[in-house]
C-alpha cells in the first residue's frame, strides 16, 4: 500500500468528522440564524491561520445507548490561530453534535487548549454553544465543568480570557464565562441562565421567554454579565478583534503599539463642559478629545452607564479610561457602577495598562434600594481596586469631586501618581447646597428671611470651597491645568511613570469586598 | 445625545442635577414598611391546605396554612396571638412570591383593618 492511499484515507476521515453533526443538523443551525462552530472560527481568526487539534477524539460514554453513538470531535473544536498575526488559543462548541453537550472527552479537549494557552501565555477565546451537561455521562460531565472553572481561575490575570456566547449557555456552564474577563453576546442568539424558563414556570409559575430571561440585552443592560452586545455574529467578531488589538497578550507583555495620532479636530475641549455644574454633558466627548484619533473603545456600554470604562490610545499606547458620566444619573456612584469600574481597574492593573480617571460626580446615589443592595460593600470595591493598583494612575478632576466620591475616584490618598484639576473643579466634602444647609443651619433657621440667607450662604460656600485651590493648597492636587493642556499633561504623566515601581506588602492575597 | 427636553431631575444632597435616568433606576421599587398584620408568601408555591377561617382566634405559632414550594411543605404560622381577619387565598391556588395570603390582627387591641 502506498502512502498516497493513507493520505487519501486521512482526508476522507477528516472530511467526515469536519461535517460535525451532519447536513441536517447544520441546516437546523443555519435556520436558527447561527453560523456553525467551524464557520465562526474562520470568521474570527486571520485567514488560513486556524490549526486544529484533537479532531479524532471520541466520547467515552458507555451507558444509556451511548456506546453505539458516534459524536464527531465530541461536539467541540479546539485549536490555535492568529488575530492581527498574534497567536490565540480557541475552542468552539459545536451545537450540531449532540447539542454541543459537554461530556468527559469534550471537556478534556477544552482543558487541553486552556492548558496550552496558559503555558504559552496567549489569549484564550471560548465560543459557547451548548445545551449543557451530557446527562448520559453523569458525574463525568460535572467533573469536566469543574476542571474548566479551575483553569479559568488559574489563568485569570495571566492571559486574557474571552467568552463568546453564541447559543445556549445554561446551568453550571455559565460559570466559565463568568470567571473570564470579557463576555460577548449577540441579540436573539445568545442565551445565558442558571435555570431556564421551563423550570421557572413549573416551579414558580412565572412565565418568561428565553430572551427576556437571559438574552444578550438583559445581560448587557441589567445583570452586567455581558461586556459586549452585538446584533449579529459578524459584529460580535469585529468587537472581539478590536478588543484584542487593545489588550496585551499576557501579563508580562505590552499591547501592540499603533502609530501615534493626534485627536481629531472637533469641538474644543473647553466648550464641551457647561459652566453650571448641575447641567450635564457627554463625558465621552472629553475622552475623545484626549485619545489618539479621537477613538474610544467602550466596554459595558449599556450597564451602569453612569460610569464609563474602556480603552483608548495615547501616542499609540493603550490606556484604560474610567470616567463619571454626568449625562446619566448625574454620574453618581452606585452598586452597579462600583462593580463595573472596580473590575476594570483590576483588569488594567493585572495587564499593566495605565489608568486615566476623569472625574465629575456629585457623590453616591441615595435610596433605600441602594442601601439594601449593599452599596457599602459594592462601593468599597472601587477604593480597594484603586488602592491596590500599581500601574500608572492619573486623575483629572473636570468639575465636581464631592465627599466619598472624591476619595473613591483615584484620589491622591489612594496613591494616584498625578492628580490634575481644571479651574472648574469643585473639590469639597459635599455640594454647596447641602453644605450650607448644615454649616449654617442655625443662621438660616433664625433669619427673618431664611430662603434669602440660605441662598447667601450657598453663594458664600461656593466662593470659598467650590474650586480646586483649597485642595491644591494642601498638595492633594498636583496642578490646576487649563482644559486644553489635558492631553499633554496626561501624556507627560504617562511618560514619566513608565518605570513606575511600587511594591505592596508581601501577602498571599488580599480579601477584596467581593 | 439626549436633548434638553429629555433631561430629568436628580437631587443629591440638596442640589438638583439635570440628567437622564437608567431603566433600572426608573423601575426601582420604592420602599414600604412591612405591615405585621399582613402575611405575604415568602416564596412562590401552591396552597395545599388552609386550617383557619375568618374570626378564628389563633395562638402564636399555630399553623395557618401549608404552602408547597420547591417540593417542601412550608408551614405558615401565626406570628402572634391574634384573630384571622381575612383569607386571600384558596386551597390548591398557585401564588407568586410576595402575594398577600392572610390578614390578621392582634388580640386585645383594636386595629382598623382596611378591606
Amino acid at each position: 500500500m502506498s502512502i498516497r492511499s493513507n493520505v487519501l484515507d486521512l482526508r476522507k476521515r477528516k472530511r467526515e468528522i469536519q461535517k460535525g453533526g451532519g447536513d441536517k443538523a447544520i441546516e437546523k443551525q443555519t435556520q436558527m440564524g447561527k453560523l456553525t462552530a467551524r464557520e465562526r472560527i474562520v470568521a474570527l481568526l486571520d485567514k488560513n491561520s486556524f490549526h486544529e487539534y484533537d479532531l479524532f477524539v471520541e466520547h467515552s460514554a458507555k451507558d444509556f445507548g451511548m456506546e453505539t453513538k458516534v459524536l464527531h470531535g465530541d461536539g467541540v473544536i479546539i485549536g490555535t490561530g492568529t488575530i492581527y498575526n498574534k497567536p490565540v488559543c480557541i475552542f468552539a462548541q459545536d451545537f450540531t453534535v449532540a447539542g454541543g453537550s459537554l461530556g468527559l472527552m469534550h471537556a478534556r479537549k477544552i482543558t487541553k487548549i486552556m492548558d496550552h494557552a496558559l503555558k504559552m501565555r496567549v489569549p484564550l477565546i471560548g465560543i459557547n454553544d451548548s445545551g449543557g451537561a451530557r446527562i448520559q455521562e453523569g458525574v463525568n460531565s460535572l467533573a469536566g465543568y469543574g476542571e474548566i472553572f479551575f483553569r479559568n481561575t488559574l489563568a485569570s490575570g495571566v492571559i486574557p480570557q474571552i467568552s463568546v456566547i453564541l447559543g445556549p449557555c445554561a446551568g453550571g456552564a455559565v460559570y466559565s464565562p463568568a470567571l473570564t474577563d470579557f463576555v460577548f453576546m449577540v441579540e436573539n442568539i445568545s442565551k445565558m441562565f442558571i435555570t431556564g424558563p421551563g423550570v421557572i414556570k413549573s416551579v414558580l409559575g412565572e412565565e418568561i421567554s428565553m430572551e427576556e430571561l437571559g438574552g444578550a440585552k438583559v445581560h448587557a443592560e441589567i445583570t452586567g454579565n455581558a461586556h459586549f452586545y452585538a446584533v449579529s455574529e459578524q459584529e460580535c467578531f469585529e468587537q472581539i478583534k478590536k478588543l484584542i488589538s487593545y489588550i496585551p497578550r499576557n501579563n508580562i507583555s505590552k499591547a501592540m503599539p499603533f502609530p501615534p495620532k493626534p485627536p481629531r479636530k472637533g469641538k474644543k475641549i473647553e466648550d464641551i463642559v457647561p459652566g453650571d455644574s448641575r447641567i450635564p454633558y457627554d463625558m465621552r466627548e472629553i475622552i475623545k478629545s484626549i485619545t489618539d484619533n479621537s477613538e474610544f473603545f467602550e466596554i459595558m456600554e449599556h450597564f451602569a452607564p453612569n460610569i464609563i470604562i474602556g480603552f483608548g490610545r495615547m501616542e499609540g499606547e493603550t490606556v484604560g479610561f474610567i470616567a463619571n458620566q454626568p449625562m446619566v444619573l448625574a454620574g453618581v456612584l452606585d452598586t452597579d457602577s462600583s462593580d463595573k469600574s472596580a473590575r476594570f481597574i483590576r483588569y488594567c492593573d493585572a495587564f499593566n495598562i495605565p489608568i486615566v480617571t476623569l472625574e465629575d460626580l456629585p457623590g453616591y446615589l441615595p435610596g433605600v434600594d441602594q442601601e439594601h443592595a449593599g452599596v457599602i460593600r459594592h462601593g468599597a470595591k472601587i477604593l480597594y481596586a484603586y488602592s491596590e493598583a500599581t500601574v500608572p494612575k492619573i486623575t483629572v478632576i473636570i468639575r465636581k469631586a464631592y465627599g466619598g466620591g472624591y476619595i473613591a475616584m483615584n484620589s491622591r490618598h489612594l496613591r494616584a501618581d498625578f492628580v490634575f484639576a481644571w479651574p472648574t473643579a469643585e473639590i469639597a466634602v459635599m455640594g454647596p447646597e447641602g453644605a450650607a444647609n448644615i454649616v449654617f443651619r442655625k443662621e438660616i433657621a433664625e433669619a427673618e428671611n431664611p430662603e434669602k440667607v440660605r441662598q447667601q450662604k450657598i453663594q458664600e460656600y461656593k466662593e470659598k470651597f467650590a474650586n480646586p485651590y483649597v485642595a491644591a493648597a494642601q498638595g492633594y492636587i498636583d496642578e490646576v491645568i487649563e482644559p486644553r493642556d489635558t492631553r499633554g499633561r496626561i501624556l507627560h504623566g504617562l511618560k514619566v511613570s513608565e518605570n513606575k515601581n511600587v511594591l505592596l506588602p508581601n501577602k498571599k492575597h488580599g480579601i477584596p469586598p467581593f | 445625545m439626549s436633548t434638553e427636553k429629555e433631561l430629568k431631575n436628580l437631587i443629591i444632597e440638596g442640589t438638583v442635577y439635570k440628567t437622564t435616568y437608567t431603566g433600572k433606576y426608573s423601575n426601582r421599587v420604592s420602599w414600604q414598611s412591612p405591615d405585621p398584620n399582613k402575611l405575604y408568601s415568602f416564596i412562590p408555591g401552591t396552597v395545599i391546605d388552609i386550617f383557619v377561617k375568618p374570626k378564628d382566634k389563633v395562638k402564636e405559632g399555630e399553623t395557618l396554612l401549608l404552602l408547597e414550594a420547591m417540593k417542601m411543605q412550608n408551614q405558615v404560622r401565626m406570628p402572634f396571638d391574634g384573630e384571622i381577619v381575612r383569607i386571600h387565598v384558596k386551597k390548591d391556588e398557585t401564588i407568586p412570591k410576595k402575594h398577600l395570603m392572610v390578614e390578621i390582627k392582634p388580640l386585645n387591641t383594636k386595629v382598623k383593618i382596611e378591606t
